[in-house]
């Protein structure tokens, strides 16, 4: 069946988690190419966060296998650490260090994951920190910076592993309405330079417009994938149209 | 008008009374660092060590906090004797205090790093980091300082307690206070006074010490709960 998604960068296939007696994934599919953005959709509590952290093995699943660069990520022999490395992850609560300064935050990972040397570290976090919009924010701490900075910092600090993916989680959820935007016009700019993304986000705005493809999940499974367009103006599925319809009348179509 | 005359009689002690005092700030400094050290393990294994780790880590914490400090001292001094080992009252005041110190400081680092949002183990996780290097770069940094408060409470604690060394024949102060009293017996009071006034300027400035280090690493812009100023 791997024939033909060879060139996929990302693979996973067939996911089940189970908490207690919830299964929170029933088999969840999907692949991602080289420099694509999907943006996944669907109501809360259907699995979404834990999907995410599947792929990098936050969350271990039960069953199901994920590939990346058909490197098997889930298989027992693979340094796991090696692999979290190369997949970034953006949280909704941001989750900085609390007692580093921008710049420690950003270069933490070059260094002590990376062995990144320190003058170069501080070079690349300098540049990753102006790429998303905070020049001169070096030294300021998570506690100093608006709920929007601190998050467009801990989207540097998943750039500066120079990762080949990033998993974005709810990244605008935490925000107050006004900051929303200058997050995801920093997330915009990644997909127009062809960083390869999943994103989880309730920004139809953003799907619509940035999304290679979009994915609605209810309940553990996807009930239906395909391009904003045809989701938007077709969708196959009822569940899909109602949901859509509710889910911008709640959040509007705010873009950055 | 007599007292200050024992006063001044006293003061014929104090260089020795001194001397000794330096011994127990040589205990202090020895069972502060047993306490600091197997206590940030047991706080680590706590909350980290999965289910066989952290219930003996829970025990040592149990014993070592339910044992009265002097039954711990006479374990440590008398009891290896009974195996035919030679203890020397230091070394054995500094086990049975600092491991008894550090059933304590367990507790307050443990307060500290589970005070330490989940999700920042997690972004460290994520970026690759190993378990190990997440607590030493993200964790413990954090946890030493939510801990400063709690500590300097077991500071003052634990530099009192370095006088019962004197049961196990350690010449510190009290030791040493007892034995002029022994001698005369009229100058006890002046000598204790003596003694108490060395261990308010211990406690003193011990807290004070400590409440600079406190400012000196306050994250910039962040409300530390339950924050100090130096207190006695
Ligand atoms: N660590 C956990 N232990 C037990 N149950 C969990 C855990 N994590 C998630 N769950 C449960 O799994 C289900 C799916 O959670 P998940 O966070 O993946 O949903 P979600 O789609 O991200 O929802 P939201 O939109 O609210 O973020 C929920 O019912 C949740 O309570
Ligand atoms: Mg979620």
């Amino acid at each position: 069946m791997r024939e033909g998604t060879m060139d996929a960068l990302l693979l996973v296939e067939d996911i089940h988690k189970r908490y207690g007696k919830e299964e929170v994934l029933k088999g969840v599919s999907f692949q991602l190419q080289k420099g694509e953005t999907k943006v996944i959709i669907g109501p809360s509590g259907t699995g979404k966060s834990t999907l995410l952290r599947c792929i990098n093995r936050l969350t271990e699943p039960d069953r199901g296998r994920v590939w990346l660069e058909g490197v098997e990520v889930t298989s027992r022999k693979v340094d796991i650490n090696r692999i979290r490395a190369q997949i970034g992850f953006v949280f909704q609560d941001f989750n900085l260090f609390t007692h580093l300064a921008a710049l420690d935050n950003v270069r933490l990972g070059p260094m002590r994951v990376l062995g990144m040397r320190r003058d170069q570290a501080t070079k690349l976090a300098r540049e990753e920190l102006a790429r998303v919009g905070l020049a001169g924010k070096e030294d300021a701490f998570p506690a100093q910076l608006s709920g929007g900075q601190q998050q467009r910092v801990s989207i540097a600090r998943a750039l500066a592993m120079n990762p080949k993916l990033i998993l974005f989680d709810e990244p605008t959820s935490a925000l107050d309405p006004e900051l929303i935007g200058e997050v995801l016009e920093v997330m915009i700019q990644l997909a127009k330079d062809g960083m390869t993304m999943i994103v989880v986000t309730h920004e139809m705005g953003f799907a619509r417009s940035v999304a290679d493809e979009i994915i609605f999940m209810e309940k553990g499974v996807i009930v239906e994938q395909g391009p904003p367009a045809q989701l938007f103006s077709a969708p196959r599925h009822p569940r899909t149209a109602e949901f859509l319809s509710k889910i911008t009348e709640l959040y509007g179509e705010t873009e950055g | 008008m007599e007292f200050f005359l024992k006063l001044g009689q006293v003061g014929q002690h104090l260089p020795m009374l001194m001397r000794a005092s330096v011994v127990n700030l040589e205990l202090l400094g020895a069972l502060l660092v047993i306490g600091f050290l197997i206590g940030t393990l047991v706080a680590l294994l706590q909350v980290y060590g999965g289910r066989v780790l952290s219930t003996g880590a829970s025990v040592y914490e149990w014993v070592f906090r339910s044992i009265p400090a002097l039954v711990l001292l006479f374990l440590f001094y008398y009891g290896p004797s009974h195996f035919g080992l030679d203890i020397q009252s230091f070394l054995a005041a500094s086990l049975a205090l600092g491991f008894r110190s550090s059933a304590y400081q367990s507790q307050i680092f443990r307060g500290a790093i589970q005070a330490i949002p989940s999700g920042q183990m997690m972004a460290a996780r994520a970026l690759g980091m190993s378990k190990l290097s997440a607590i030493r770069h993200v964790i413990l940094p954090q946890a030493f300082r939510l801990a400063i408060p709690g500590w300097s409470n077991e500071y003052s604690s634990v530099v009192k307690d370095t006088t019962l060394a004197y049961a196990v024949t350690l010449n510190e102060i009290m030791r040493y206070a007892k034995t002029i009293m022994d001698r005369q017996y009229d100058l006890a009071m002046a000598t204790f006074i003596v003694v108490a006034l060395v261990f308010l300027v211990f406690t003193y400035s011990g807290n004070a010490l400590l409440g600079l280090v406190e400012r000196r690493f306050r994250i910039p812009g962040l409300q530390m709960p339950g924050a100090t100023g130096a207190v006695l």
